[in-house]
């Protein structure tokens, strides 16, 4: 195996101030209560943010009201020029967001640099093209936006997730108030600078941040129109209840328990890298990482053995080292969390490895694990870790593959590694789940739609099937 | 929906000397016709219909989930043909709708429903899914498949009835509908029942949708609820939140729908999952 040496990627290109207020009506203002943010791979303080009391989200949700009007009836050419603007600034600043984001998150800069912002500039980019082509999208001669939308989003991808959720919002003419996660709030506050820079006008992206109150009450607002969210499956099940009634839209992206099925003709390295970047890519905190391996029982051994060579050469630690594969864990809550998962893992009899790692003393750490020997009875068989963390079970037949890929409430992705072109095709087929990745995992693109089955949530985002949600 | 007197059903033969063969209304839940389990009926319009219970509701998701992956899996050519069928097979028992009450121009609407949605079965994929022009070398595509087992609480008119069911149906769903009027529905499941409609594909419960209703909106293998039956809105508000739940896709009630008009693929897509399918390409 090679050293490597320290590779760390300079964080002086971004620029934090010691405080950030609430972005609404196109002005920087002050809350009464603010929250630390800090970086997880250490626990410094990187700034302070403001903490959205209700009336904070009133003026918010007002200020979106008012721009609605002018947003709405501007020419889709015009929208597009806006959002093509702003597609170019987060080009234009992408070292900088990705650095910020990197240290806000946790995540490795590999992978903020390499994934995150060229999807988030792309996706405004795509969607920027559709402002004024809505009626060609098959919604109808004369679609309209439904008004102001309350979007709330999670810590995982922060900037990309803000992209998934206000660039169709806005290429289709409505306004939006998005509330970011409590621990990543920072790329949506620069953002909010991108939309300055581009000259958007005032209102039509306003950004509160705050926890679960600030979120809650955006999400039960009587004048938000649409309501978008990202998270947890158990946090979408109390948001689709305080809908019920109200009229408004909804859409849900939630939790995921991903099989990722690999058949005896698959080729074992291509098959091992696709785990492996199913599972650990970004700690593991993806909807709809490959959590579960599904492995025929035939080359289980042969497979394991290579998985675990394999992630012996995963290098944890620096997320800004440009050499690191997995960064930290993005809050000591879901450090706990995850432990508390794999502790039961063991107490329930599962076998658990994870290769030699050495972590830093500081921040939030959880070295790459697999656990053998699963059973669907298992809690990590059923239940979203959300972390590094794989469970194996094995299996005889397709058919056999298929049932326990689908023995779970989840339906968000899965993973078919084959050689046989009708096998990987009939499995698809079969697959409860809103997005297959074939020979393949955790590929995203702005034109690729994106959502759930079942308990994983409803509604599609990305392509055209994504600008649906915010027409009527 | 305006119910002729029992005396002039079409049982009623002229011949005064032969006492009429009336029908028994029961439930059509697994292409079987049960009585309620729970025993009950009520009075409609002279007849006793079968009441369904919680019980019966739940069978009828029972027989819906184990119908539902063959009906899926069957060609979109073969449920159009199904569905065509059926069309013809209303067609055939034109008089015992008109018999039961419901206008001719009614029954036409519903024939002529039928025979819409037949030809969209092979048509809706195409409509609603498309290929998707990744930036890397993959093949992607979209496709739309069926949510799975459609609690459906139905409008009052046959037409309102048909043109609930077979948007679900058609793509691949089986339902379980709470219908509120028993002998014109039941008379439609006769139909279903003897056009190729496999058993369990639909199952129609006749009773009151506040009884029923609840049940279906809280019940784990129920993927979708359609309340477009559902007048009160307080009910179809404690409805909507039951389905959270589980995260069931829910169609909402909008009052004074015109069902004469032209559906749209609004009442198809609401039942619908977009799957996304990647696979590199390269030598």
């Amino acid at each position: 195996m090679f050293e490597y040496a320290p590779a760390p990627e300079s964080r002086s290109i971004v620029s934090l101030a010691p405080s950030y207020g609430l972005f609404i009506d196109g002005e920087f203002g002050e809350a009464k209560d603010t929250f630390k943010t800090i970086n997880p791979a250490d626990e410094e303080v990187l700034a302070e943010v403001a903490l959205a009391s209700p009336e904070d989200v009133d003026r918010a949700v007002a200020a979106a009201r008012r721009a609605f009007t002018g947003w709405s009836a501007l020419p889709g050419s015009e929208r597009a020029k806006y959002l093509f603007r702003i597609a170019r600034i987060i080009q234009e600043r992408s070292r900088e967001l990705a650095v910020l984001e990197s240290l806000d998150n946790g995540k490795p800069i590999k992978e903020s640099r390499d994934v995150d912002l060229p999807l988030v500039a792309a996706h405004f980019f795509y969607y920027a093209g559709w402002a004024d082509k809505l009626r060609y999208a098959g919604f109808g001669s004369d679609p309209r936006p439904l008004g102001v939308a309350g979007q709330v989003i999670p810590w995982n991808f922060p900037l990309l997730m803000l992209a998934w959720k206000i660039a169709p919002a806005l290429a289709t003419g409505n306004t939006v108030v998005l509330k970011p996660a409590e621990t990543t709030p920072l790329s949506a506050l620069f953002f909010a600078d991108v939309c300055r820079q581009a000259d958007l006008p005032p209102g039509v992206v306003n950004i509160v941040t705050g926890a679960g109150d600030t979120g809650r009450y955006l999400v039960e607002h009587p004048d938000v129109n649409k309501v978008a969210f990202t998270g947890s499956t158990e946090v979408g099940r109390q948001i689709a209840r305080s809908v019920a009634g109200t009229g408004k839209r909804l859409t849900l992206e939630l939790g995921g328990k991903a099989a990722n099925i690999v058949f005896d003709d698959a080729p074992i390295d291509q098959a091992v890298e696709g785990i492996v970047n199913g599972i650990f890519f970004n700690q593991g905190h993806v909807c709809c990482a490959g959590s579960r391996l599904l492995v025929q029982e035939s080359i289980a051994e042969e497979l394991l053995s290579s998985l675990r060579r394999r992630m012996a050469t995963l290098r944890v630690g620096d997320p800004l080292d440009k050499n690191t594969d997995v960064g930290a864990i993005n809050s000591r809550a879901q450090l706990d969390r995850i432990i508390e998962l794999s502790e039961i893992g063991s107490t329930e009899g599962a076998e658990r490895w994870s290769p030699p790692c050495d972590l830093p003393d500081r921040g939030f750490w959880f070295a790459p694990t697999i656990f053998t020997g699963v059973t669907q009875a298992h809690r990590i068989a059923r239940e979203e870790i959300f972390g590094p963390v794989l469970s194996v079970l094995t299996f005889r037949t397709p058919a056999e593959a298929v049932e326990k890929a689908n023995n779970t409430p989840y339906g968000l992705s899965a993973g078919i590694w084959s050689e046989k072109g009708s096998q990987i095709l009939a499995v698809a087929d079969k697959l409860r789940a809103g997005v297959i990745w074939a020979n393949t995992f955790n590929k995203f693109d702005p034109t690729s739609p994106f959502g759930g089955y079942k308990e994983s949530g409803y509604g599609r985002e990305g392509g055209r099937h994504g600008l649906e949600a915010y027409l009527a | 929906m305006p119910k002729s007197p029992k005396t002039s059903a079409p049982t009623a033969v002229a011949d005064r000397s032969r006492l009429a063969v009336r029908k028994t209304y029961k439930l059509y839940v697994g292409g079987k016709f049960p009585r309620s389990e729970s025993g009950r009926t009520y009075l409609v319009d002279g007849d006793n219909v079968a009441l369904a219970s919680r019980k019966d509701a739940r069978d009828a998701v029972l027989a819906a989930r184990a119908a539902q992956p063959k009906w899926a899996g069957a060609t979109a050519y073969n449920r159009g043909q199904v569905l065509y069928r059926i069309a013809e097979m209303i067609e055939a028992r034109r008089a015992e709708f008109v018999a039961l009450g419901v206008a001719a121009a009614e029954v036409d609407a519903a024939i002529d429903r039928w025979v819409w949605y037949a030809g969209w079965s092979d048509k809706i994929a195409q409509v609603a899914g498309n290929a998707n022009p990744v930036a890397g070398p993959f093949f992607n595509i979209s496709a739309p498949e069926p949510t799975g087992v459609v609690g459906v609480v139905a409008p009052g008119s046959l037409l309102g009835l048909v043109s609930v069911i077979a948007p679900a149906v058609v793509t691949g769903n089986t339902v379980v509908v709470v219908a509120s009027n028993p002998q014109a529905a039941i008379t439609l499941a006769e139909v279903l029942a003897t056009s190729d409609v496999p058993g369990g594909v639909v199952n129609i419960l006749t009773g009151k949708g506040a009884e029923i209703a609840p049940w279906l909106a809280s019940h784990d293998d129920v993927n979708a609820l359609d309340l477009s039956g559902v007048d009160d809105p307080g009910l179809a508000t404690d409805l909507e939140r039951a389905a959270a739940g589980t995260l069931k896709r829910v169609l909402r009630p909008v009052s004074g729908v015109d069902y004469s008009g032209d559906p749209g693929t609004g009442p198809m897509t609401a039942l619908l999952e977009i799957k996304t399918v990647w696979h590199p390409k390269g030598f």
